[in-house]
């Protein structure tokens, strides 16, 4: 086992050595551009394009001309909004989304609010998903798109879909979601789910970094977004460019992957995830953030209350995990997802996110137990909050001074 | 981010981590920050009839910063006078530990707790607290 060991799979994933080797021709042999349609270089590149965009229509239940290929998520969930909001804007100029979504959907809202757009930001339940009865209550005739994310990248929570779909075709409207935290991990389904856009990410699934897709439905509706990019008109005018051909390889070959992977990768990850769960929970005061039944299987967010989540990383040095404290950035906010579970600051600032992936082994999560037990109960040693705790003071009724 | 050689070490291997009798007289307490901003420093001080600091122990809720500034407050108002550790700036503190600018606040709430410790201190002997004036960097 080599340490550090790396349990922060929902921020990047390493990428499969299969897919390197997919990759490694087109950096150089086949180093052609896919838009050269007058020589066999750019003939071999369109060819590995096309066969990529196959593998990833493959794994969302999509046909190969609804991928648009883009530089990641972010790009893909910036075209998808900004493109329907200008498309769409002649039917009505109002966007629903939630407040647990990834900051690429929240801030390309922002940016439509400033185009004249009205956007409604649906808070969650506790349990992170979303009310269905408050999302019928503000579809309105205006409402031109629903944007919801599939699982959430900070407490796996997986969003009711379908339902979210239904809701949103019954008012007219189209459907998008953030998928990147839930394809390849779980079954997805363009049709059965009712998604019209999907943004999605390679290096999340053991792709590499700098290659996404979006997803756009040609058929029942066909959706149509505006260009965000000017330039040559590539995919299909949606997404100028020159085709990043390696990267595109890999994000098919990482989808491929999964494809075949899935079912037992989920069935592995998430009996690792629990034991590590129910390992951890066996500690005083600790708690799992978000839904646990409708929940990506490789992810465990756990608050463990009266320590810090920085300081409790610093003291699992081994471990690559991530904390929803965020005592580096100058508002010291913690986790704004956290905090619209309706958590409390204080259980917030104790979180730690614990992402498992296809690399991670039995071996290293029960090295993972062991040292998350012995950095709490060390922490908790230096912690006044806890002998106060144990001592039966009631926190809440102390008059913190707040700096 | 990277934690310095000295953070890292008063993390790892943090001194005078305890708890003084706070009912004492002899003893004053300093509980300083707030759960919800991510830190909390609880510091005592022992003071003997000479104004001397004769013992020092602190608890912290919060960063590995946080931790090494109180472990380090700590290590030097032992054998102070009262007069002297309430001269202990904060900014000596982010000079010895190496801290970034991001972690000067660690560093400000070991100086709050130090003398909020003194003030407790000076208040159950009958004096007056010493107002702190300071405009922190």
């Amino acid at each position: 086992m080599n340490l550090p060991i790396y349990l922060d799979n929902n921020a990047t994933t390493p990428m499969d050595p299969r897919v390197l080797e997919a990759m490694l021709p087109y950096f150089t042999s086949k180093f052609g551009n896919a838009a050269s349609r007058n020589h066999p270089f750019g003939w071999v590149a369109e060819e590995a394009v096309d066969y990529a965009r196959e593998q990833v229509a493959k794994l969302i239940g999509a046909t190969e001309k609804e991928i648009i290929f883009t530089s990641g998520a972010t790009e893909s969930d910036n075209l998808a909004i900004k493109g329907v909001f200008e498309m769409y804007k002649e039917k009505g100029n109002h966007i629903i989304t939630t407040v647990t979504e990834h900051k690429a959907v929240l801030d390309a809202c922002k940016h439509v609010e400033k185009m004249g757009g009205r956007v409604t930001y649906l808070p969650v339940k506790e349990d992170g998903l979303v009310d269905l009865e408050l999302l019928e209550q503000s579809m309105g005739s205006d409402t031109i798109l629903v944007s919801v994310m599939y699982g959430n990248n900070e407490i796996g929570v997986i969003q009711p879909i379908r339902e979210i779909a239904a809701i949103t075709h019954k008012h007219g409207a189209l459907f998008m979601t953030d998928a990147v935290q839930a394809v390849g991990k779980i079954p997805v389904d363009v049709i059965a789910d009712g998604i019209d856009l999907l943004a999605l990410s390679a290096h999340k699934i053991y792709g590499p970094k700098g290659v996404g897709a979006l997803y756009v439905r040609r058929k029942g509706p066909r959706v149509k977004v505006t260009a965000q990019m000017d330039g040559g008109g590539h995919e299909r005018g949606m997404r100028s460019g020159t085709l990043n051909v390696p990267g595109i390889v890999g994000l098919g070959k990482a989808c491929e992957l999964c494809m075949q992977e899935m079912e037992s990768e989920a069935k592995r990850l998430s009996a690792l995830r629990d034991k590590l769960q129910n390992s951890l929970l066996e500690l005083e005061e600790s708690y799992v953030n978000g839904n646990t039944t409708h929940r990506l299987p490789h992810v465990a967010n756990i608050s463990f209350k009266y320590v810090e989540g920085e300081g409790l990383m610093m003291a699992m040095k081994d471990l690559a995990v991530s904390s929803g404290s965020a005592c580096t950035s100058a508002s010291l906010e913690p986790s704004y997802v956290l905090k619209s579970l309706g958590l409390s600051d204080d259980l917030a600032h104790s979180s730690i996110r614990f992402g498992l992936g296809r690399f991670t082994t039995e071996e290293e999560v029960d090295y993972a137990i062991e040292v998350t037990k012995k950095s709490v109960l060390h922490l908790r040693d230096l912690s006044p909050l806890w002998e106060m705790f144990k001592e039966g003071v009631d926190l809440s009724k102390i008059e913190w001074a707040e700096h | 981010m990277a934690y310095s050689e000295k953070v890292i070490d008063h993390y790892t291997n943090p001194r005078n981590v305890g708890t003084l009798d706070k009912s004492s007289h002899k003893v004053g307490t300093g509980l300083v920050g707030a759960p919800e901003c991510g830190d909390v420093m609880r510091l005592q001080i022992q003071v003997d009839d000479n104004n001397m600091i004769t013992d020092a122990k602190f608890k912290t809720f919060g960063c590995g910063s946080a931790i090494a500034s109180s472990s380090l407050a700590t290590e030097w108002l032992k054998g102070k006078s009262i007069d002297d550790a309430m001269k202990i700036d904060n900014m000596d503190i982010v000079e010895e530990l190496a801290l970034p600018p991001v972690k000067i606040h660690c560093s400000v709430l070991a100086e709050d707790a130090i003398k909020a410790a003194i003030n407790d201190y000076r208040i159950k002997n009958g004096l007056e607290a010493i107002a702190s004036e300071k405009v922190h960097h």
